[in-house]
């Protein structure tokens, strides 16, 4: 099952290593992850989207929690409000002709994407939003264009309600 | 304020932590701390032949004395060459903090001459780790090392010291820090009170309980306790091979080590109970066997300081986080209030226990030509009992190993030294080694095999060169024993690479370093061997002991069947 796991931790050098190695080292994947420092420069935020069954998500949420600069660990989906989850997506597509650039600029009003930057033979579409729709963005696009170059952020999440990852 | 530099910041610290032994390896990148060694008045560092060999014996000194253990090694080789003994310290969540020099913060990542990146190398292995980047960080890297290294669930801690925060001319302010606080690490120390009622009540209500125990009784004294507990309860009672020493040897609630090579009665009594209370085990699989297959119909509270252990291998009905001596506490105090007994019923269990008992599982022929393994741990058993004198025994790893752990009756805490999560060959004799530095009074007996021996052996001059007498006892069967066992059991007698037959000639090795040697291979001659290598108290002695080669460790847990799947010996199955 999909998880996101949402983790505080000290902002320190070899933090981010002890994390990512201890899903190698313990045989559990990553299937995408993100990092930044929070509004409190000295801690990090690092989310991370995982498969795993609810016996090995609770193993690895011990694991991370038992790494000492680790501060808090949250399965974000395991928020009884739920949670907001957004993507961020940037692809590069070949816009030579007008029909195709008409195409693009179309599909990108009815998904509410952007086009962030315009050369006389390319496009840059940026689209925020769940990992599942931005999969069906890429899908329909790559139909419609020849795609470059695509880049995905990973999941960045954050529970619903009254539920806080703070310290 | 006082002015030092990163060098003498090193070396206060580890004094104003209360360090006064160390052992170590100079180089290069840590020659400043060595330099400011020489001025220390409070520590006495020991110079080992090889960085193993020195983490090894810092690692049997922190067993022993349930000190934190502390070596220092230089960067590059001196580095790597600890992470086996890192490891093994870690396999067993034992207090050390390793100081390694590293090249100048200007050179990291330029491949310079003994770089590598040790924090990097180390750390599945370390409980943390730290790289100091100005000598501003050193005091307080080295502080929280040792707080975190001996705290909670013990274990390594690596403190990564750049050449240049070293520096003699750089001098910074310096102040002895009070208590360490990290806002990411808090271990909990009580039990959850709820939990432990109920925990208490299904004790008194089991008809078939077993106690489990693993090494968090040694190195969380909890031995009083736990003793208490059993006493009061009177609860049948094994241990893993960490657990041995926690709890008397010679008690009759002992059954013995449990698991792989546990004994008929302990397996039995495990794999029939209705309740497990295990406490501070982790339930490995040598422990467990078949984990699907373990004690199936047995209800299992578990009492861990490490959240992360319970229901990893095996499912905790009832979890208990908490440091396992405050929890046994906490579960005497929980049956006082409650009024609860030892259930009735116990007597037909225990009577059960017994006829397992009587099968006398751990039974081996004595010969009149060959010595036989056993007979060594047993001799050597009752001729330091005959000495009276307080003993420290450590092990290597392999059959000897697990006979000491069958036959040695322990009833000390932290008399009992071996490499067990890791199983590291070469480690008992460093680890013997670290233990008379604690201990300089006490008898150490290092059981070691002709394998096990030759991994560490250059420590034979470090023991030369500070009038170390520990008494090695080399079961020397001319093969890797456990190894050939199971060649012999399950690889239809194909011998691959276990023979030794280019053994040295122990008595000249012993000779070759200036210290005393014996050999002996009639069993007529062992008693006497072995009491006069025991009144040798100037001398270190390697006793060459000649063993029966083809002697198996019995019982033998059948891998992935359940506890009960014994092989019990050659000939006869169960």
């Amino acid at each position: 099952m999909r998880h996101i796991i949402s983790i505080l931790s000290e902002n320190q050098n070899g933090a981010l290593s002890r994390i990512v190695g201890l899903f190698s080292q313990r045989g559990y994947n990553i299937e995408n992850i993100t990092a930044a420092p929070t509004e409190d420069p000295s801690i990090s935020r690092i989310t991370i989207l995982t498969q795993s069954d609810s016996v090995e998500i609770e193993h690895i949420s011990k694991q991370i929690h038992k790494l000492v600069n680790v501060i808090k660990v949250s399965i974000l989906d395991e928020n009884e409000d739920g949670a907001v989850e957004r993507e961020i997506l940037f692809v590069k597509v070949q816009a030579m002709t007008r029909p195709v650039r008409e195409e693009i600029k179309s599909l990108c009003d009815i998904f509410k994407a952007q086009i962030v930057d315009v050369t006389p033979e390319l496009y840059i579409l940026q689209y925020v939003n769940t990992s599942a729709e931005i999969d069906r963005f890429l899908q329909v696009i790559t139909a419609q264009a020849d795609v470059i170059e695509t880049v995905r952020s990973g999941v960045c999440g954050i529970a619903r309600g009254e539920h806080a990852l703070h310290l | 304020m006082e002015m030092l530099n990163g060098a003498q910041i090193c070396v206060r610290t580890l004094e104003d932590l209360g360090v006064e032994q160390m052992f170590g390896y100079p180089g290069a990148a840590v020659i400043d701390i060595y330099d400011e060694l020489l001025n220390s008045q409070k520590i006495t560092h020991y110079l080992a032949r090889h960085e193993q060999g020195a983490v090894h014996m810092a690692d049997g000194y922190a067993r022993a004395t349930g000190k934190v253990g502390c070596a220092i090694v230089t960067s590059g080789p001196g580095a790597t060459n600890t992470v086996t003994a890192i490891a093994t310290a870690y396999g067993d969540s034992i207090p050390l903090v390793v100081i390694s020099g590293q090249v100048a913060t200007s050179l990291i990542g330029s491949d310079a001459f003994q770089e590598v990146d040790t924090v990097g190398i180390t750390r599945p292995v370390v409980k943390h780790s730290f790289l100091c980047k100005k000598p501003e960080d050193i005091a307080v890297n080295i502080r929280k090392a040792f707080y975190i290294a001996s705290t909670g669930r013990k274990g390594p801690v690596v403190v990564d010291i750049p050449k240049n925060c070293q520096n003699p001319n750089v001098k910074i302010p310096y102040e002895q820090g009070g208590p360490v606080h990290l806002r990411s690490y808090n271990p909990t120390v009580f039990g959850h009170k709820g939990q432990v009622k109920r925990a208490a009540k299904l004790i008194s209500e089991a008809s078939r309980p077993v106690l489990i125990f693993g090494g968090g009784v040694v190195q969380g004294e909890a031995s009083e306790n736990l003793a208490k507990l059993i006493n009061r309860m009177n609860l049948p009672t094994t241990q893993t091979l960490m657990g041995i020493s926690g709890f008397p040897g010679t008690d009759p609630h002992n059954l013995g080590m449990v698991g792989m090579h546990g004994t008929y009665e302990a397996n039995e009594a495990m794999h029939n109970s209705d309740l497990v209370i295990a406490i501070a085990v982790r339930f490995d699989d040598r422990v467990t066997n078949n984990a699907r297959k373990f004690c199936p119909n047995a209800k299992i509270i578990h009492v861990d300081v490490d959240p992360a252990s319970i229901s990893k291998c095996v499912h905790a009905d009832i979890p208990i986080v908490g440091d396992c001596n405050t929890v046994l506490g906490q579960l005497l105090q929980s049956l006082d209030e409650q009024d609860l007994h030892a259930n009735p019923e116990l007597d037909a269990w225990w009577a059960q226990i017994n006829k397992w008992r009587e099968r006398n599982s751990l039974a081996y022929q004595r010969d009149d030509k060959v010595i036989k393994p056993q007979q060594v741990i047993e001799e050597v058993y009752a001729a330091v009992k005959r000495s009276g004198r307080e003993t420290y025994i450590t092990t290597d790893v392999g059959q000897h190993q697990m006979f000491t752990a069958q036959f040695y009756k322990f009833d000390q805490p932290r008399h009992f030294v071996t490499s067990g999560g890791l199983g590291t060959m070469g480690f008992g004799f460093p680890a013997a080694a670290g233990i008379k530095v604690a201990y300089p009074d006490a008898q150490v007996i290092c059981f070691t095999g002709d394998g096990s021996f030759q991994m560490n052996l250059q420590e034979l001059g470090t023991c030369k060169q500070y009038h170390l007498p520990v008494k090695i006892f080399i079961l020397d069967n001319h093969t890797l024993g456990m190894v050939r066992q199971w060649q012999s059991l399950f690889y239809h007698h194909r011998y691959s690479q276990t023979n030794l037959d280019y053994n040295p000639d122990f008595l000249k090795l012993a000779d070759a370093y200036d210290h005393k040697g014996f050999k002996v291979s009639d069993p007529k001659e062992l008693p006497a061997v072995i009491d006069k290598v025991l009144s040798m108290d100037d001398d270190l002695v390697i006793v060459d002991v000649i063993t029966d080669t083809d002697s198996k460790v019995f019982p033998m847990q059948r891998t992935g069947g359940s506890m009960e799947d014994m092989i019990l010996s050659d000939n006869v199955e169960d």
